[in-house]
């Protein structure tokens, strides 16, 4: 089974060279810093940032620059600031190769939902519903089940939804999924993880054709 | 042009009771906080205020919310303000919920005299209820889109980095954010900045909002520029 830090160095291995990539609050924020080391990536915040650093060293918190999850930030070499509208346009426009962003429930055929929990949570959508809409890929990174032990991979989202039809590929503690027209495909076991438990863990459609081999994480 | 006043409560003296107001910033990253100031001294009421978030309990629009200045919130995230949620939850406080995009790009649609546009975002969620849609070919593929209408606000209050007497606006790293659309969408564009310069100052290829969107400016006092996140590593 995978602790977050282990879903984060899985999701990175599908960040490519070239790649600009928005990241998400949560998990999705620690991927950065499991890209590759000499691979060309931006990072994109939405709040109006091409080319997002590091967090910064002590005593060096500059508060007109932070990151989507309002966190201090720094900038890299070859980075830009632009508005909001124009963050938005280039999200739209599908510039963005990649967004990797958390979920409360997926559906088999890759609703989402990760905004409200009716009469319990109501922060927002932020930009979600945006990226959602509009990106190429989506990567979710979650865990499989709820703290009950109810999957959260399932035929239908309970939840309100943030957007239909959109997520490509999850990644959670057990496993590596594809989601298809068929519905959940599992890909790749997490270490120690048994396609039985897999199975038992996922309410949605699951696909699982020949052998499943397991992750490869470092 | 010479709109400069004198501070903050000359700028938002005609703001009354019931106004929509538009107020800039993410977080608390580049928010007008000496007119958020100003208007809780004034006191007005029944405000609608847009604005990407609601502030945090003592700093930011939270501040106009302890006061129940405020009759409704247009945001897309509201999750730091215990008071709101409070406020919320018990129907004292009208909120409407939209994607982060498509609040920003109604301000620009209205600075861009556009009724209305069409974006993706909130397809087949209850964003969508009772709105018009329309499908369009995208990458070869029919796609629907949501429309949704230009914002039409009373007033907008900006924050910039720098600014001079015509209205020219240069904004600070992502403390520009919802800024210069919102500079662009107000009936009134009210601007406070850091650092008020003489016309002629500013290089004008630098201007990220031309002073024709502003009303009024003046360099405010007192900056907190308060971090909601402080986030470091270690040397």
């Amino acid at each position: 089974m995978l602790d977050k830090i282990g879903i984060a160095k899985r999701i990175a291995k599908e960040i490519k060279d070239g790649y600009y990539v928005n990241l998400g609050i949560g998990i999705p924020t620690l991927v950065a810093n499991y890209i590759p080391q000499g691979m060309n990536v931006v990072l994109q915040s939405e709040n109006g940032l091409l080319g997002m650093g590091p967090f910064p060293f002590e005593g060096e918190e500059d508060p007109d620059l932070i990151n989507a999850g309002k966190q201090t930030i720094t900038t890299v070499p070859g980075s830009a600031f632009f508005d909001s509208a124009m963050s938005f346009g280039m999200i739209r426009s599908r510039k963005v190769d990649l967004t990797i962003l958390g979920a409360m429930e997926v559906s088999e055929s890759g609703d989402i939902a990760n905004w409200k929990i009716p009469g319990k949570m109501v922060k927002g959508m932020g930009g979600a519903m945006d990226l959602v809409a509009s990106a190429k890929n989506i990567i979710v990174a979650m865990q499989h089940v709820n703290k009950a032990g109810e999957s959260k991979l399932l035929s239908k989202c309970d939840l309100p939804l943030t957007g239909v039809n959109c997520v490509k590929k999850i990644v959670t503690e057990l496993a590596v999924l594809d989601v298809t027209p068929q519905g959940f495909r599992l890909l790749e076991r997490a270490p120690g993880v048994s396609v039985e438990e897999i199975k038992k863990a996922t309410q949605g459609r699951l696909i699982v054709e020949g052998e499943i081999p397991e992750m490869i994480i470092d | 042009m010479n709109k400069t006043v004198k501070n903050a409560e000359e700028a938002i003296k005609d703001i009354r009771d019931n106004a929509t107001i538009m107020l800039g910033g993410f977080g608390l990253c580049g928010i007008p906080e000496n007119c958020i100031t100003a208007l809780v001294k004034k006191g007005v009421r029944g405000l609608t205020c847009i604005s990407n978030n609601a502030g945090v309990d003592d700093f930011g629009i939270g501040l106009m919310l302890q006061t129940r200045q405020v009759k409704k919130m247009i945001s897309s995230y509201v999750g730091e303000n215990a008071e709101f949620e409070r406020q919320l939850l018990s129907g004292e406080l009208e909120v409407e919920l939209i994607p982060q995009g498509t609040l920003a790009t109604r301000c620009l649609a209205a600075g861009y005299g556009m009724p209305a546009i069409f974006t993706p975002a909130g397809v087949g969620t209850e964003v969508a209820i009772g709105k018009e849609s329309r499908k369009f070919m995208v990458d070869g593929q029919e796609k629907e889109f949501l429309m949704e209408m230009a914002f039409d606000a009373d007033f907008a209050l900006v924050k910039a980095w720098k600014g001079d007497p015509h209205g020219n606006l240069i904004f600070r790293e992502t403390a520009r954010n919802f800024n210069p659309m919102m500079a662009m969408a107000g009936r009134v564009t009210i601007a406070e900045v850091e650092e008020l310069v003489p016309a002629g100052t500013l290089d004008p290829d630098h201007i990220h909002t031309p002073g024709i969107y502003v009303h009024r400016i003046f360099q405010g006092t007192n900056y907190e520029k308060r971090i909601e996140q402080r986030t470091v590593r270690k040397k």
